[in-house]
């Protein structure tokens, strides 16, 4: 039967076998309230324990209530979706999670973003009749992530995300009854176990259980501090996302409030990650021509694939699980870190000041970006290339604070020289973009020709693992993208196997690359917000007038000025960097 | 036998001591040495027949004459009748109940048939160690004629027939279990022996693989046989140290006489066993919670369906069934499900072991017909209640089982009465209470129980049983309302109502069911501030009886925590917030001038 | 041992396990031999079982006691553990409880060696599939 009629809430409906009654109730407009039920279409992820018990709902002739998120229709059956005994353990059951709930929501990190006080508002909470003994753990703060353990509702969210979705394994929930939580194994500290810092957690945690290091009090002072000046760049994913956070449609493209927020704040100079992103490609690119040359000369040592580098999370990943692996990824530090060492270098000596007197802020939409700024091989006497790393979100807090109108501001453009970025950095900001913009350089580089079309709708898309060939004037170049960390060990599984047929491959470590990132405004388990986020990051780039990195003019100026050529040793100084072993 | 021509056993366990049975000992010891029968007539005390109701009882050998309800003033009647004229006292037989007729003989006695071993048919008989004495009483026969003679389905049919339903507390019927396993296709399918006995004082199991492992293998091998699987697992829990050793020297064995391995007795069948051990936790006793443990997962549920029958172990489809069940098939199919469904009731068929355990003087474990009812298993094989003390619940289904009355002692035992009644037969195990139990501090208990073992997957159960436990213990602790009452009422039936699995949706039973059967006893606590059966500690008050207290300062010397003052040879008084209600001035008072209330 | 390859090798071999064990390995004069079954379920052994056991065979050997010990399972009297069961030749098995060193002396003593009774017999009160 590929059918199945059934009554809910007495409408009369016909669904495809295998539907949930939580499909089939919303499909008339019936919306039963889910807590730990988290579904993002088109990515493949979906968390349904059935574990919080929020959408109960009364199915005719069963002896228990029915979860609706993992019950499957059947046909002739007649659910109430709103029966006193459903709203009546509805309501318990949220009063028996918030009876286990710090109420500090005034001064909670997820005030007003919190799926948790959505429900409880939601489901008209007013009092909670059972109260009693509250779990206390340890917080847990590493470089990037807070574990606030108190606040966990156990939806089991980040466990999902960690195991299934990223492999990476570190979260899943420990201990048993009223003290069972998710934890790190022997509720040991995030920054002694293998997190990527990937943020995933972050990005699904319905409470403020899971949340990232706060660093815009840090940013307020040093914009504040008259012997400084400061600098900021933005990621290319920010633009495509901050609006959601001032209540503009997902999708909507700030670039330019985005730099008015960011001059009224007070920063010294607003430039741009784009900037970086093109200095990536050129150096990145570079050492895929080196390498592809060395290969097609018949040199059996040459390391290919090539991986991308420019995901934190993911260089941690590898140097955890596959460290055997790290001399295939390209050297080239991420833009972030290269835009980092360029102002305090380059930069810093056009103003005449001294790298302690310039601080660096960087507005990324990760988090595993402010562990990033922290890894010792991006410090210089132990002053760092980049001080300080804020979220989307933080941002947005910082202008929220400081009485700014985001939604009036006028559009100003980025400063100059590191301001100036070309439409293939700007993809940078969704899975597939880095390796395109790779290719168109590398394309142009390696045949001396004009490319005949600037966009690769090859490389596009949503889906884990893509791949496809380009021709590069007869020589098929075959490329792997995969965006999350399982997809991404499946490729590199097959690289250990001696299986793989790519010679360069984009990682991402977040679903939907840097617009799904960590540090991102909440997407609140809706994919459509990442697939719009991913359509204005293609609408900036055909925006712009330059589209391909090696036609920057501020790049060309720069290798003139002060970097020689790609891979030159002071490139190789101050824009690549080398990977450890971290199995230890 | 020997010297002597006759034996007196007369038992002396604790509920005939109680009724005079040492009186009657003395009485027939001088009688014998009166009329000078000491070397034909040997006494000898015995432990307990369990026939406790018709207790004291007398056995004569070697006539094997049963005597029921003697007293000390009946023994020089048996004396010079019985043992000297050889002829039965008439008025102290049995009486069956039935036909009237006096039974002289205890194997006509049907208190004798009530219990009936099934599955514990070879416990304490072979040695479980040894194939050959499995063998010897027809181990592996069923097996043997399935494959030779028996299609899978026509196997199916006859478990099926035979009525059997699991033993592990569901009672799903077996046979159809198997049919749907069989019906799932799948290149590779499992039979799971769930050996994670968890429910506290049951280990009908533990004894089962203990005293027959081989049962179960062959059981597990038939199963096999139906459904179309070639592997097996028996999940057992890491505690039971003795019944893995068992388990795999029988295993070894089966192997190597090729009961186990590949083309069994000629067939082209193979299957073959192997162990996965368990830590212990109650929740995965739960067919799903217990694949995810063997698969080496959190062990914590997941919603169903999928039916392990569908997807089960490594996604495949998986015949989990307990250790008593499996137990119960070869005898089945040797003696045919006609013999067995004979035995029971309407819905439920066979026997049940049960674990007694409790204020009972035959702590141990019984097999009974299903249909037996509960007032025969606490008083006739139980042996009733110790210390002749008042019978006040039994609770049976193990933690998430209900807390019975006095009024249910007549009810027949089965799958269908012990729900109706607001219990469950869960794995079996029965546990007796008697007026010194507290129910609610015996429901506060059992929540404390399910409190630990709850896997924290689903709220109801994480928070809902914790919440539950922490009302519980304010109103042992004198802190309750009247209130409470009610809210343990709507919490429970949430908690029941929408946990996910049947743990959490039956963890608040002992609660619903002792409000319902004892609410007086709630309502002293939180109304009189009193506990009716004198446990919850915090609710005792010791007093000095002004009148009675003669100043000795005995209770003074030995209180622990100084809370008694007073002048020697006048009357002490005890200091109620520094008393921390330990009795030992209650014990040590000669003069019982100190009252407990 | 021989592989059992049909039904019919099982059946033989029962056959001559059933009359082996009837006559518990010392076939050539059961009628002097003393059965002795331990129950050795965890229970029994919690409660001192394997002690009982060792006692009774040490004991039998060195007073040349022509007897055949041997473990079985829980026989269900758990309040009366170590529970062993004795069958004297051309007798019935008869149960005793509480079992233990000195209870074992007296038994082999006083039972086995003259056929008299002792305290702490545990009347058997349950019918087998075979009854």
């Amino acid at each position: 039967m590929d059918t199945i009629n059934l009554t809910i809430d007495n409408k009369s409906i016909v669904v495809k076998n295998g539907t949930t009654i939580l499909e089939a109730a919303s499909g008339i407009g019936v919306h039963v309230p889910t807590l730990c039920h988290m579904k993002l279409h088109d990515l493949n992820i979906e968390n349904k324990p059935g574990g919080c018990r929020v959408c109960v709902v009364e199915v005719e002739g069963r002896r228990n209530l029915a979860p609706a998120c993992c019950t499957e229709v059947a046909e002739g059956m007649v659910v109430n979706t709103h029966s006193i005994r459903a709203i009546n353990a509805r309501r318990t059951v949220m009063e028996l999670i918030l009876s286990d709930h710090p109420a500090d929501c005034l001064i909670c990190a997820k005030s007003g973003n919190c799926e948790l006080q959505d429900m409880a508002h939601q489901l008209g909470i007013r009092e909670i009749h059972y109260q009693g003994e509250q779990s206390h753990y340890r917080e847990d703060t590493s470089p990037a992530i807070i574990r606030e353990v108190d606040k966990c509702i156990m939806c089991r969210r980040c466990e999902m995300m960690c195991n299934e979705v990223q492999t990476v394994g570190v979260l899943s929930a420990i201990n048993r009854g009223f003290n069972s939580v998710v934890s790190p194994a022997f509720e040991m500290n995030l920054d002694h176990s293998v997190c990527t810092y990937c943020g995933q957690c972050v990005a699904v945690c319905p409470t403020g259980a899971l949340t990232e290091v706060d660093e815009t009090g840090n940013v307020i002072r040093a914009l504040s501090d008259p012997s400084k000046t400061v600098i900021v760049q933005t990621a290319p994913a920010v633009r495509a996302a901050l609006g959601e956070e001032f209540g503009m449609e997902a999708g909507t493209l700030v670039t330019g409030k985005l730099v008015a927020s960011l001059k009224q704040l007070g920063f010294d100079y607003v430039f741009d990650t784009d900037f970086a992103a093109d200095l990536t490609i050129m150096e990145e690119g570079t050492e895929l021509l080196n390498r592809l040359s060395k290969h097609l000369s018949g040199d059996k040592d040459v390391k290919l694939p090539i991986l991308t580098s420019c995901c934190p999370a993911w260089v941690k990943f590898f140097e955890h699980q596959f460290p055997e692996m790290k001399d295939i990824p390209s050297t080239a530090r991420s833009p972030q870190q290269m835009f980092g060492s360029i102002a305090k270098t380059y930069f810093a000596d056009k103003l005449g000041i001294n790298r302690e007197d310039l601080v660096v802020v960087s507005i990324m939409p990760c988090v595993a970006k402010k562990y990033e700024c922290g890894r010792e091989e991006f410090k210089t006497n132990d002053n760092p290339d980049v001080d300080y790393a804020l979220t989307t979100r933080e941002l947005a807090a910082l202008i929220k604070i400081s009485n700014i109108d985001f939604r009036t501001l006028p559009n100003e453009t980025f400063d100059n020289p590191l301001g100036e970025s070309t439409g293939a950095a700007v993809i940078f900001g969704t899975t597939g973009g880095v390796i395109e913009a790779a290719v168109r350089t590398a394309y142009e580089i390696h045949t001396k020709k004009e490319l005949p079309r600037i966009d690769f709708a090859e490389l596009r898309g949503m889906e884990g693992i893509r791949k496809a060939t380009i021709d590069f004037d007869g020589f098929p170049l075959k490329i792997g993208i995969a965006h999350g960390l399982g997809n991404a060990r499946k490729l590199l599984e097959d690289i250990q196997a001696g299986k793989s047929e790519f010679h360069a491959i984009e990682i991402m470590s977040c679903p939907g690359g840097c617009i799904g990132g960590g540090g991102q405004p909440y997407h609140h388990g809706n994919a459509e917000v990442l697939k719009k986020r991913q359509m204005a990051i293609y609408q900036e780039d055909k925006n712009k007038v330059i589209r391909k990195s090696h036609e920057n003019p501020y790049i060309i100026e720069l290798y003139e000025e002060f970097l020689g050529e790609p891979m030159s040793e002071k490139a190789h100084h101050l824009l690549h960097t080398e990977y450890f072993d971290r199995t230890e | 036998m020997s010297d002597y021509k006759m034996h007196l056993l007369i038992c002396s366990g604790t509920g005939c001591k109680a009724s005079e049975s040492e009186d009657i000992i003395n009485s027939f010891t001088s009688l014998i040495d009166e009329f000078g029968l000491e070397d034909e007539v040997q006494i000898v005390r015995t432990g307990c027949f369990g026939f406790c109701e018709k207790g004291p009882i007398v056995k004569v050998l070697p006539d094997n004459t049963f005597y029921v309800r003697v007293s000390p003033g009946d023994t020089e009647e048996i004396l010079k009748e019985h043992i000297v004229k050889g002829r039965t006292v008439q008025r102290l037989l049995y009486t069956d109940p039935v036909t009237n007729e006096n039974i002289s003989d205890s194997k006509g006695i049907g208190f004798y048939k009530k219990q009936i071993r099934i599955a514990l048919r070879n416990c304490g008989f072979i040695n479980p160690e040894n194939i050959e004495e499995y063998i010897a009483r027809d181990g592996y026969m069923a097996l043997g004629k399935c494959l030779a003679e028996f299609t899978p389905e026509e196997t199916i049919q006859e478990i099926k027939e035979s009525g059997l339903r699991g033993r592990g507390g569901g009672g799903f019927p077996t046979g159809l279990k198997w049919e749907i396993t069989r019906k799932s296709e799948a290149d590779q399918k499992y039979v799971v022996c769930n050996a994670d006995e968890g429910d506290p004082g049951a280990f009908m199991d533990r004894s089962i693989l203990e005293g027959d492992p081989h049962s179960v293998l062959e059981a597990m091998a038939i199963c096999g046989y139906c459904i179309g699987a070639d592997k097996g697992l028996v999940y057992i829990r890491a505690e039971y140290p003795l019944a893995i050793e068992r388990l795999k020297t029988a295993i070894k064995q089966a192997r190597e006489y090729g009961l186990l391995g590949n083309d069994i007795m000629g067939a082209k069948f193979n299957f073959d066993i192997e162990l996965r051990y368990g830590a212990g936790a109650f929740v995965c006793g739960e067919e799903t919670a217990l694949i995810h443990s063997m698969e080496g997962l959190r062990g914590e549920p997941t919603f169903k369906p999928p039916f392990p029958s569908v997807s089960g172990y490594m996604g495949k489809p998986t015949n989990v069934n307990n250790v008593e069940t499996f137990a119960n098939i070869p005898v089945i199919l040797n003696k045919g499900a006609n013999w067995f469904n004979k035995i029971g009731t309407e819905k439920s068929k066979g026997t049940k072991v049960f674990a007694l355990a409790g204020k009972i003087n035959n702590v141990g474990l019984i097999e009974v017909p299903m249909g037996t009812t509960l007032r025969e298993v606490i008083y006739d094989i139980g042996g009733g209640i110790k210390n002749g003390k008042e019978f006040k619940s039994v609770q049976t289904g193990g933690p998430s089982g209900g807390c019975l009355t006095k009024d249910f002692l007549d009810t027949p035992i089965d799958y269908d009465n012990l729900i109706a009644a607001g219990s469950m037969m869960g794995s079996g195990g029965m546990i007796v209470m008697d007026e010194d139990d507290c129910m609610v501090s015996i429901a506060r208990f059992y929540l404390e129980f399910t409190l630990e073992e709850s896997c924290g997957k689903c709220t109801p159960c994480r928070v809902g049983n914790k919440r539950l436990h922490e009302i519980l213990d304010k109103i042992t602790k004198g802190k309750g309302e009247v209130e409470d009452i009610e809210r343990l009422r709507v919490l429970s039936s949430v908690i029941k109502d929408a946990s996910l699995c049947g743990l959490g949706q039956s963890s608040p039973n002992p609660v619903l069911s002792t409000i319902a059967n004892f609410e007086n006893e709630y309502l002293a606590h939180v109304n009189d501030g009193k506990c009716p059966a004198g446990q919850c500690k915090a609710l005792l008050k010791y007093e000095i009886a002004e009148d009675l207290c003669t100043g000795c300062t005995l209770c003074f010397r030995n209180c622990p925590v100084g809370a008694i003052t007073g002048e020697r040879r006048q009357p002490h008084f005890i200091d109620q917030s520094i008393c921390i209600k330990c009795g030992v001035c209650f014990e040590k008072c000669k003069f019982d001038a100190i009252t407990l209330t | 041992m021989t592989k059992i390859k049909s039904l019919a090798d099982l059946k033989k071999i029962r056959d001559e396990v059933q009359s082996k064990i009837k006559l518990r390995e010392n076939s050539d004069h059961p009628e002097q031999t003393v059965q002795i079954k331990v129950g050795m379920a965890t229970c029994g052994i919690a409660s001192g079982a394997k002690e009982t056991m060792n006692y009774f065979v040490e004991e039998l050997e060195q007073q040349a006691i022509d007897a055949v010990v041997t473990q079985t399972g829980c026989m269900g009297y758990c309040y009366a553990e170590p529970t062993v069961e004795i069958t004297l030749p051309g007798k019935g098995p008869v149960v005793f409880g509480y079992v233990n060193k000195s209870k074992a002396e007296e038994i082999i003593e006083v039972y086995i060696k003259r056929g008299k009774l002792v305290d702490g017999i545990i009347p058997v009160n349950f019918k087998t599939i075979d009854e």
